[in-house]
């Protein structure tokens, strides 16, 4: 469990989370990213850019 | 034969690299993740990175396009390769490849000022289409109803700020029947095809557009893998349109997202796309 970074709500990871995945809080919607695993951290994932997509 | 080292590049693990890292790891495929934001490349020399073959999954365009590159010419196999990601990274160079292999696609004029843009437009009929050259996400693209709606658009990308929105890409709009068709190509293959529908003219599944599953008939699939050829071949997606006189592929999309397309077609796009890394590294 992690807090969110954006409105502090509590977040919790499936088991087989890995690094770098975006997962969305339950509380706020913000998009987070996880940034390591064991223990769990979060961060704010990066907005979107303009050459991103497929 | 002992499996290769499989390089994915990727810059965050959204749910498409998910699914894609479980199917490597399911089959005891060696895997090596490579975060575009730790990357270094050390152009003097060729170094040891440990992977066989480089599966490209970056959001980011310009960097997919670079690593692939320089991969490229380090020898490392990639899917895709940078001249599939040069060419689907851009509309005009795409457009171009599907005329020059006869690819039916909607007309298209390019021009370089506004002004000359105009003209384009009125050339090609009301109501036209202005879309970025680079981008993705149906981010941008304009649906030009008339002169006044052109001449306003047409000042904003002028504004915009960066040099490529003054490369004004103007296409005649193709009406759809509420829906447009997303297939999915792996090789010489169209391996799933999807109906995007919406209320919305811009049908984009990022853009709430909802998946049902759309059968892959003879004419579908030979249009789809004639426009990845086109583009260099490999793993694409390519975005069709029903027009009156048939099929047109709209555009070619060489990091494709396929996560509301697994169950809607019941294939495992993943275990397909995967097949292709191991065979390219074989190669």
């Amino acid at each position: 469990m992690a807090k969110c970074p954006e409105c502090d709500a509590e977040v919790t990871v499936g088991g087989d989370a890995v690094k770098g995945e975006i997962v969305p809080c339950p509380d706020c919607g913000a998009e987070l990213e996880v940034t390591e695993t064991k223990p769990l951290a979060l961060a704010l994932a990066p907005e979107a850019e303009e050459d991103w997509g497929e | 034969m002992n499996s290769p080292t499989v390089g994915v590049l990727l810059s965050r693990v959204r749910v498409e690299e998910k699914l894609l890292l479980e199917e490597l790891e399911s089959r005891h495929v060696p895997t090596k993740v490579l975060d575009d934001r730790e990357l270094i490349l050390e152009l003097e020399q060729k170094p040891d990175i440990g992977v066989d073959v480089v599966l490209e999954r970056c959001i980011q365009h310009s960097r997919a396009l670079y690593a692939l590159w320089v991969f490229g010419i380090w020898g490392i196999p990639t899917v895709n390769t940078f001249e599939v990601a040069d060419i689907c990274g851009n509309k005009l160079l795409t457009t171009m490849r599907l005329i020059r292999d006869g690819v039916p696609s909607p007309r298209t004029r390019v021009a370089f000022t506004p002004e000359s843009a105009l003209v384009a437009a009125e050339e090609l009929g009301y109501p036209v289409v202005m879309k970025p050259l680079v981008g993705s996400w149906g981010r941008l693209i304009s649906k030009v109803n008339d002169r006044e709606a052109a001449e306003a658009v047409l000042e904003h990308k002028d504004v915009l700020g960066t040099y490529m929105h003054s490369i004004y890409y103007v296409q005649e709009y193709v009406p759809k029947p509420g829906r447009d068709i997303r297939a999915f190509v792996v090789g010489d293959e169209t391996i799933a095809a999807i109906y995007r529908y919406s209320d919305h003219w811009i049908t984009n599944t990022a853009r709430g557009g909802k998946a049902t599953k759309c059968v892959v008939t003879p004419e579908l699939n030979d249009v789809c893998v004639r426009a990845a050829r086109a583009v260099g071949g490999g793993v694409v997606a390519i975005d069709v349109l029903e027009g009156a006189e048939g099929l047109l592929v709209n555009e070619v999309n060489y990091t494709m997202e396929f996560r509301n397309s697994i169950d809607t077609t019941g294939v495992n796009i993943p275990a397909k796309v995967i097949d292709f890394v191991l065979a390219t590294a074989a190669r």
